[in-house]
């Protein structure tokens, strides 16, 4: 354990996993809760479009990056409520189109983009400092709405029409939740990539559903989970030669696995109790 | 006892196409109210204009004595219970979380609900659920949800009701129980109660008035008038022979 710590970049990466795990499984209870999983994975690989721009363009690939995830899925909810479409439909528009201007973007460069490889498939072990600062940024801003709102965000979640029927602004509440979570499929991109990134948004949330009967214990069992995920993905990715974002996946994966397992012995346990 | 609705020649126009024209109809106090039309004749639309959450653009709608323009200001007064799609079936909250919901509006934001134990459980005994407080919702059965969430809409005591089918789904005896429960909260809150229903039988057995609406207005009167009227029949495009009040054999549909 010393041993990993005395190198700076693990001290980075195990500062990175806490930032980013406790962002993604608090996101992660609203995205179940709300059913809009398949937005995590369309607004990643929108931000494909948004990140090989920057590299093309030589601005801050995570800054294009960022305006594209927060705009795909703040447009997403607006077109989805103003047009009357399925929050399916048009992120599936978004992804296709995002996707296809990254690949576009990415078959004029000329050489190796060694950033461009670190985004699709996450390389925690570069985090910097800089990096560093805009996760812990994106957290304080992202927590503090999520805590600002939470009542009426789990009002929404619930029951939006019953939301609207008692005058709460509806649609603004909710598109600050769908920023907050462009924002944290962005700062999570550099954990564990564009690619598998939705997994990380999706399934401590799930998890957690199927292990808690209430809000509060869902939460927090999402909490663990992520953070259990993010740092157990790390340590592995130290000691055997497994790239830490697809550890990191594995591990949530076999914890979502282990979770179905356990359910009915977990549920026969608080039967007992009560 | 004062009018708690008027709606007067009221009309609703929904993406370019009006959706409701003529709608002429009042609700006093203590009275229960009866909505009834065919699928797509605009009943929830019809709510959802006297909640103001739809402009009307013609006609004069008048809620809790004020203008169809200022019904924000009146909206804490209305309970309003969506229909049961409405709401996610598996979600982690327990009935007392349910009717917590109730008690948030735009003066709750970014503040503390007060006297929030005691109006949630004030809600839940007039529903007669006090003992559920603290189980999960999802694990209620249907009847009881439904109960659940009429606390919800009751929790902040309202001076009237708006139900969009809240018996859809229900089997017979929690449909009657339902009915029953409304009819006591009608009595003992003087409650003015407006009950959207595809279930002519029972609502005619319950309500004080019915409105039968089809896109416009067709009749508006006791359910005995209404239930013998030809209009019913315009309105639903049915031959009802034999329905009315005492004597509930059917219909025969186009």
């Amino acid at each position: 354990m010393s041993e990993i710590l005395a190198y700076g970049f693990m001290q980075r990466a195990l500062l990175a996993a806490l930032l980013v795990g406790t962002l993604c499984s608090t996101i992660s209870f609203f995205v179940v809760l709300k059913r809009i999983s398949f937005l995590g994975a369309g607004i990643s690989h929108t931000a494909l479009g948004g990140i090989a721009l920057g590299l093309v363009a030589g601005v801050d690939p995570v800054l294009t990056g960022s305006i594209f995830a927060v705009g795909t899925a703040m447009s997403t909810g607006y077109i989805s409520r103003v047009g009357k479409i399925s929050e399916d439909t048009v992120i599936g528009i978004f992804y296709a189109f995002g996707m296809a201007l990254g690949i576009a973007l990415i078959s004029t460069f000329k050489g190796y983009y060694p950033e461009l490889f670190a985004l699709l498939f996450g390389n925690i072990l570069s985090v910097s400092v800089k990096d560093l600062l805009y996760m812990s940024l994106a957290l304080v801003v992202i927590l503090a709405y999520i805590i600002l709102f939470f009542k009426e965000l789990l009002a929404i979640c619930f029951d939006e029409e019953m939301a609207e029927a008692a005058g709460l602004p509806v649609k603004p509440i909710f598109l600050g939740l769908l920023a907050a979570m462009g924002l944290t499929v962005m700062v999570s991109i550099q954990l564990v990539g564009v690619v598998l990134v939705s997994a990380l948004i999706v399934i401590p949330g799930a998890t957690a559903s199927r292990l808690s009967r209430n809000y509060r214990g869902m939460l927090a069992i999402s909490l663990v989970i992520g953070l259990a995920g993010s740092f157990g993905g790390l340590f592995i990715s130290y000691y055997y030669p497994v790239p830490p974002g697809a550890a990191i996946v594995l591990i949530l994966a076999a914890i979502f696995v282990l979770s179905m397992a356990v359910k009915p012995w977990f549920e026969k346990h608080l039967r007992d109790k009560e | 006892m004062g009018e708690l609705i008027r709606a007067v020649d009221l009309g609703v126009i929904l993406g370019g196409a009006k959706v409701l024209e003529g709608i002429t109809f009042s609700v006093k106090a203590g009275e229960l109210t009866g909505i009834i039309g065919p699928n797509g004749a605009g009943k929830t639309t019809l709510l959802r204009a006297i909640l103001g959450l739809l402009r009307i653009c013609e006609g004069e709608l008048n809620v809790l004595g004020v203008p169809d323009t200022s019904l924000m200001d009146v909206r804490p007064k209305i309970g309003y219970m969506p229909q049961r799609q409405s709401f996610e079936r598996r979600f982690p909250l327990s009935a007392a979380d349910v009717v917590a919901v109730g008690l948030l509006s735009p003066a709750t934001v970014l503040r503390k609900i007060t006297d929030k134990d005691r109006s949630i459980r004030a809600a839940l005994q007039s529903v007669g659920m006090e003992n559920y407080a603290g189980r999960p919702f999802k694990e209620l059965s249907g009847g009881e949800q439904q109960r659940i969430l009429l606390a919800r809409s009751l929790v902040r005591q309202p001076e009237l009701l708006l139900l969009d089918e809240p018996n859809a789904g229900l089997d017979f005896p929690a449909q009657q129980s339902f009915l029953q429960l409304l009819h006591n909260l009608k009595h003992e809150k003087g409650l003015a109660i407006v009950l959207v229903s595809h279930d002519l039988v029972s609502i005619a057995s319950s309500a004080d008035q019915l409105v039968c609406i089809n896109r416009s207005m067709h009749i508006h009167g006791s359910p005995a008038e209404v239930l013998r009227s030809s209009h019913l029949h315009e309105a639903y495009r049915c031959q009802f022979d034999y329905l009315s009040v005492g004597d509930k054999r059917g219909a025969d549909c186009e």
